[in-house]
Parts: structure tokens; sequence; C-alpha cells
């Protein structure tokens, strides 16, 4: 399973994540989109898009990004993805697929984005650590227990989209993760960091080989990443899951 | 030339955080008859050849998502 980590300036979780896929079992490589040509996506399996300030964050978080992936291999990444290879985003990456259109792509790929990920309602960037309930069953979570904890990090976060485009998402079962208070019940601030509505933190497409997710599986990789490492026994962290979820599907 | 003067903002019904959390401020300062603040973006952007049908390819293409963004552009030759 070979994967492209794509950089860019100002990306800046492509470190954890290339580990967390070499501890894996995956092959991953860094790939500059400066250097990202037509044709070169074919010798991947995965498409792996990091966090980070892409570009600052200028315009929107995830604009810039969108828009030179756009112009330079759109059709490219419209065929990876029909073919059923993997991508996946997170932070930064997750606002790239939505401003790309291939999340949530509820009736398939679309050319201009169906939801946002916006502002968060604190008007604060929010870097604490989140409990996810795992909704649906895909191939990023075969592995993952029901609530898992992972850390968030980012300022532009609440996932909006209109009321027909959010019933579409419910409908098609492409929620992943929703932002749950510890004990599994329903989330309110700050248990849901920025206003995500139906607590929204990672979905994927129809199809379920694209995921995109706010909090950082990269950044909860080990069992000593975890703030309660001294009084909860783990193996690996919750993060690492994810992962390996992914490799066994492969 | 071509200069396009082009204001980006929340639809009507977005919540707009950065306006609130001012418009709070602006109340603590003792302006309390603030009852709204809107925060906008505004682009100024020149263009050496192009016309109308660049300017709006540019908005659709980076400046806008349409789902929480309404815009208006002005476009003057310079």
């Amino acid at each position: 399973m070979k994967v492209a980590i794509l950089q860019m300036e100002g990306t800046n979780c492509e470190e954890e994540s290339f580990i967390a896929f070499r501890d894996s079992g995956f092959e991953p490589e860094y790939v500059h989109i400066n250097l990202l040509k037509p044709g070169d996506l074919e010798k991947y399996n995965v498409l792996f898009i990091p966090g980070g300030f892409s570009a600052g964050d200028y315009v929107r978080a995830g604009a810039i990004f969108a828009a030179r992936l756009k112009a330079k291999i759109w059709k490219d990444l419209k065929n990876f993805v029909d073919e059923g290879k993997i991508v996946m985003g997170v932070c930064n990456g997750f606002q790239v697929l939505i401003e790309l259109g291939l999340l949530p792509a509820v009736d398939g790929i679309s050319d201009e984005p169906q939801a946002a990920l916006m502002v968060n309602d604190s008007n604060k960037f929010e870097c604490r650590w989140t409990y996810l309930r795992r909704e649906n069953d895909t191939i990023f979570t075969s592995k993952v227990p029901e609530v898992i904890t992972l850390p968030v990090a980012h300022a532009e976060g609440k996932f909006v989209a209109p009321n027909k485009i959010l019933e579409k998402i419910e409908e098609q079962k492409q929620v992943v993760f929703r932002y749950v208070k510890p004990d599994g019940s329903k989330a309110d601030y700050p248990w849901n960091p920025n206003g995500s509505m139906n607590d929204i933190a990672a979905i994927t497409n129809p199809q379920g080989n694209v995921l995109g997710i706010m909090p950082h599986p990269e950044r909860a990789f080990f069992w000593y990443q975890h703030p309660d490492w001294t009084r909860k026994k783990r193996e690996k962290g919750d993060g690492s899951l994810i992962f390996k979820s992914l490799i066994k599907y492969s | 030339m071509l200069k396009a003067k082009i204001i980006v903002r929340y639809k009507e019904g977005v919540d707009d955080p950065e306006g609130k959390t001012i418009k709070h401020a602006l109340n603590l300062l003792g302006f309390e008859d603030v009852e709204d603040v809107k925060v906008a973006k505004y682009y100024e952007i020149k263009l050496s050849k192009g016309d109308e049908n660049e300017v709006e390819e540019i908005i659709r293409k980076l400046l806008v998502n349409p789902v929480i963004h309404d815009y208006e552009v002005r476009v003057e030759r310079i």
C-alpha cells in the first residue's frame, strides 16, 4: 500500500502522519504539490492530505490548497476516487477535501463545494482532546471501538451544510465520527469544540473511500501521547486504530 | 488595466463569530447601543489584461464558498 503524503507551504503534520503510516505497515512517501504532475498519482493506493496551515489559511482554510490541486490534477483526482482508491484528509486536509467537492459529494463529486468548515462558534483556535463516537461502519473504523479520544487543533472546523445536503449525509450514513460527552451522550460546547451541525467530526463520501476528519489520529498514535496514560492502560494510541483498520482492508 | 473591488460576506443566516466577538467588545467599551456587527473580507485585484469574466472566475475558483458566502463586485477600468 503506497501512500502519497501531500505537502505544500504551511502543511505541518506530515512527519507524524508519515510515521503513523509507516509503523502501520504502509509505504509512505512525501509528494510536494510543486513537483506534482498529471499521472503521478497512479502508482499510489492512498492519497493523504495532512493537517497544517496551507498557504497561511488565507482566504479560507484549505481554499488555496484545493484551488491549486484542482488546477493541477483535478482529472487525476476524480479518477483516483472513482477507481475506489483511498483519499484521507485530516484537519486542514479535511478542509481541502470539502473545498474540492470530494466531500460530502452526496450525489457524486461536485465541482462546487457542498458544505463548509467555517470559523468555530467560539471564534477561537480550539486545541483540546475530544471524545468521538463511531457512527457507521467504514474501512477506516473496523478496528475502532465505540468511543475514542483524539485531539483537535483548529480555528475553522465547524461543519455546516444546507439542510438538504445534511439530510442526505445522514441518510447515506456518511457520518463516521460525532463529538460526544465523555459518557457518550450528545455533546455541547466544549465537547463539541466548534459548533459543528449534528456534532459532525468526520465524514466519508457515499462510497466510503474518501475520509475527512477534523481531529488528529496521527497525534494519538502511541499510548504515551494520551493525557491519561498513567491512569488508563492502552497498548496503542486510539488514533492508530484508524490506520490499523485501513491496512487490514488492503 | 482593470481593478476589481470585491466584498465577500457571510450569507444571511450564517453565524458570524468574529462579528459577535467584536460586538461584545464594543459593548464592553461603552458602546451599549451596538446591536450587531458583521465582518466581511474586501479584496482589490488588479488585472493587466482580463475582463469581467476573469474576475468572476477568480471569485468562483478561490474567493467564495457558495455554501456560506455572498459577494459583491465592482469593476473599474484604470
